[in-house]
């Protein structure tokens, strides 16, 4: 009888885990108060950001929609030169990963042209949000 | 099969075989627990934890549940849209293996506890991975390697003021 109870109850966690997770994965959210202030630069990322935004991928080899969110964000960038994309291996940062407080992969965190952290987007990203995330950082920019 | 540079990450899983295994996994494991501790668990439980054996030590393409796939399932599909980095479902294979050869102890040494909580977490993993495409063990990995990835005392320098 225990056994079924058992069965239940992960049942029960595990319908309530997945929705959670489907709902809310990929959302993107504006920058938290501990990254107001957090810059990022080259020397950091081992790479040029872009000239007036830059989004940050944060992945790891175990995770499968990496992949999937590099294709999307090089696809973003494609179209336009000034905003670059640069993955990073999370495992091989964990000091990045520890200062910018990333507790899973596919991480995106996307900067101004100062480099500061303005949105960030935990989960597989969605390419609407992504564009008007990036709509959002560029006309901040240029005003 | 195009060549490959060899820097690129190997493509070689199609995604659905992983889900696949995760849906026989799960109905293992559900009747597992059903059964309680006993001699028919037990010899389901060792064959699902020779299964996670096989995929994360050996490889997916030794995963029982895998080959079942790839010889009665995927002639039956259209091709895969896209492949997979084998590196995640050999990653969650492990954690399965974790969580199985946990509750073997717990059946073997007569722990109900450890048994129905081993079992129960790995029921939890493959629902989700079947139903939800969601890789429980791929999510927590990197704050696994944030806990104990680093070498204690670099700890304890970093925990210091500069």
């Amino acid at each position: 009888m225990t056994g079924l109870y058992v069965v239940a109850a992960a049942t029960l966690l595990t319908v309530v885990l997945g929705l959670y997770r489907a709902l809310t994965d990929g959302w993107i959210r504006g920058a938290r108060r501990r990254d107001g202030g957090v810059r990022l630069g080259a020397e950091q990322l081992g790479k040029e950001l872009g000239g007036s935004a830059t989004f940050v991928q944060f992945s790891s080899a175990v995770c499968a929609r990496c992949r999937a969110t590099a294709r999307l964000l090089t696809d973003v960038v494609r179209d336009t030169p000034s905003v670059a994309h640069v993955e990073v291996d999370a495992e091989t940062r964990l000091d990045l990963v520890e200062q910018l407080n990333i507790t899973r992969t596919p991480t995106v965190v996307l900067l101004d042209k100062h480099g500061v952290i303005r949105h960030r987007i935990v989960g597989a990203p969605r390419k609407p949000d992504l564009l008007g995330a990036l709509r959002d950082v560029l006309t901040d920019t240029a005003a | 099969m195009s060549a490959q540079q060899p820097t690129a990450t190997p493509k070689t899983v199609d995604p659905r075989g992983p889900r696949f295994g995760a849906a026989i996994t799960t109905v293992l494991l559900a009747v597992i627990l059903i059964l309680g501790p006993g001699v028919p668990a037990l010899v389901l439980l060792v064959i699902q934890t020779i299964a996670f054996g096989l995929g994360s030590l050996v490889g997916l393409s030794a995963q029982p549940y895998g080959l079942i796939n790839k010889s009665v399932v995927r002639p039956r599909l259209s091709p895969p849209s896209e492949l997979e980095d084998p590196r995640p479902p050999r990653f969650a294979q492990t954690v399965g293996l974790i969580f199985a050869v946990a509750g073997l102890i717990g059946l073997v040494a007569a722990l109900p506890v450890l048994f129905y909580v081993a079992i129960g977490f790995a029921l939890i993993a493959a629902v989700l991975n079947s139903v939800f495409n969601f890789c429980l063990g791929c999510e927590l990995y990197l704050l696994g390697r944030r806990a104990f990835g680093k070498p204690l005392a670099a700890r304890f320098i970093t925990a210091n003021p500069n």
